[in-house]
């Protein structure tokens, strides 16, 4: 589903991305980790070319997306992305929130834009919440709208920056359920988290990247039990042992 | 001959030709505005675009019609534009200069509630598959507005006063016809009363309608804001 081949990236003269290879079979979760600033976040967003890559080719759906001749917002809509910061649109109602994208881009009517938007905010458990505006809501209720608000447009596959790393702790898990959830029906994702027990458990596969490149790309079962790369291993122990 | 004449103030202040006057002075102000927002718009996205000759365009558009003086501009295109063959009626000078100096104002603070949207907002509409365009439309915008609104009042406010410049090019709004006349009556504070008058009054009632509108728009806001704090 997302094929990722020899992904070179620069902010400038600094390589942020070197020479990044690895793949998402459909229906598979992979985590990635990393410390902080390792170009974890940047990979996540080159997969939907909210950042352009100087080398290499990322494939979504058999898509080139740095092909110049890719209709990028076409290509977008059928990827999900949830960010760190919710970002839902503060000048709209939940539902409207949900709505806009499915109305402007894919260009679904209004009723059937609102019964989507029902269906997938009774999924995330928010269906009470409708008519709300964003900043009446916690952050893991917003969360879990602006995962609704990705579903909507039908993703192909989904990504996830760091979902849960702006939340109150008390938050995290409500938002990791809706994720499980969502792995358990099949969708294809590829999640930034440092929560390693949400990785154990939904996680078929664990990406490690350290100074933007991938040092460890093996399954998750293998990744926490077998011997691992220094730096892999020197990072776990500090997000674990805390 | 007294000092003030209370029975000429009164007269004067339902006089026919001063209250035509009042009326220019409005529908100068409105539809000044209404052109001004238009362009000032295009250049603040102008300033916002990829090439950079359109952005420099822009800013050499505001830059232009800030540095130098609306009476300057006004007396260019009523009286300097004919010697270069372009010809303007009174109305037509009065307007252009008017609704171009002001969309330099407006494009800055059009640019200032473009700019005062989080990036984070554009990133999420991108990432739902919105072209540039609609993301403008239908996310930046309106959170923009919200901040441009009391800024927007301001100018408003000042354009209303700001019309009786277009007095110099004889544009016959309330400035010109109490000038008019002053010079066959001779009552010169009980007309520039009556004139101090009216633009207190169209300045007074523009300040309820703005507080009105930032009073609807202030309980959307108070919501955005929470969401900012995150």
């Amino acid at each position: 589903m997302i094929e990722i081949t020899g992904v070179t990236k620069y902010y400038g003269t600094y390589p942020v991305l070197k020479n990044c290879s690895t793949h998402v079979s459909k229906g598979e979760v992979v985590v990635v980790c990393g410390p902080s600033g390792s170009g974890k976040s940047t990979l996540i967003k080159c997969v939907n070319a909210l950042e352009p890559i100087q080398q290499g080719s990322i494939k979504v759906d058999g898509i080139e997306v740095n092909d110049p001749a890719t209709n990028l917002p076409d290509l977008r809509s059928r990827v999900g992305l949830v960010f760190q910061n919710f970002e839902l649109f503060p000048h709209l109602s939940i539902e409207e929130n949900i709505m806009i994208a499915q109305r402007i881009v894919l260009g679904r009517s209004e009723s059937l834009a609102r019964k989507q938007a029902m269906t997938l905010l009774d999924r995330v458990g928010m269906s009470g919440h409708a008519q709300k505006y964003p900043g009446q809501l916690s952050g893991g209720q917003q969360q879990r709208v602006a995962i609704a608000r990705a579903l909507a447009m039908n993703p192909k596959a989904m990504l996830f920056d760091e979902p849960t790393s702006a939340l109150d702790p008390e938050m995290i898990s409500e938002v990791l359920d809706v994720m499980t959830n969502l792995a358990c029906e099949g969708m294809t994702m590829m999640v930034v988290t440092h929560e390693m027990g949400f990785a154990r458990r939904v996680a078929s596969r664990m990406i490690f990247i350290d100074q933007g490149e991938i040092v460890e790309d093996r399954p998750t079962e293998a990744f926490f039990t077998e011997g691992r790369n220094p730096r892999a291993e020197a990072f776990l122990s500090k997000i674990l042992h805390h | 001959m007294s000092f003030w004449s209370w029975s000429g103030f009164f007269d004067y202040l339902v006089n026919p030709f001063i209250l035509g006057g009042v009326l220019t002075t409005i529908w100068l102000t409105a539809v000044s505005l209404v052109f001004g927002l238009m362009l000032g718009l295009l250049i603040a996205l102008m300033r916002r675009s990829k090439l950079g000759l359109v952005r420099s365009l822009g800013v050499f558009y505001v830059w232009l019609f800030r540095g130098t003086p609306l009476l300057v501009q006004l007396i260019v295109i009523y009286t300097a534009l004919p010697q270069v063959g372009i010809r303007f009626s009174v109305v037509q000078a009065a307007l252009i200069g008017l609704a171009l100096n002001e969309a330099a104002y407006l494009a800055e603070i059009i640019r200032a509630g473009i700019q005062a949207v989080p990036d984070g907002q554009s990133r999420a509409a991108r990432a739902l598959g919105m072209t540039e365009r609609q993301i403008m439309r239908h996310i930046v915008m309106p959170q923009a507005f919200k901040v441009i609104i009391p800024p927007l009042g301001n100018s408003v406010n000042g354009l209303l006063k700001t019309t009786s410049v277009t007095s110099v090019i004889s544009m016959e709004e309330l400035l010109r016809r109490t000038q008019v006349l002053i010079q066959e009556k001779f009552m010169v504070l009980e007309l520039f009363a009556v004139a101090a008058f009216y633009y207190l009054l169209l300045t007074s009632v523009w300040d309820f309608v703005q507080r009105r509108i930032e009073r609807d728009f202030g309980q959307s806001t108070a919501v955005a804001s929470l969401t900012e704090k995150r």
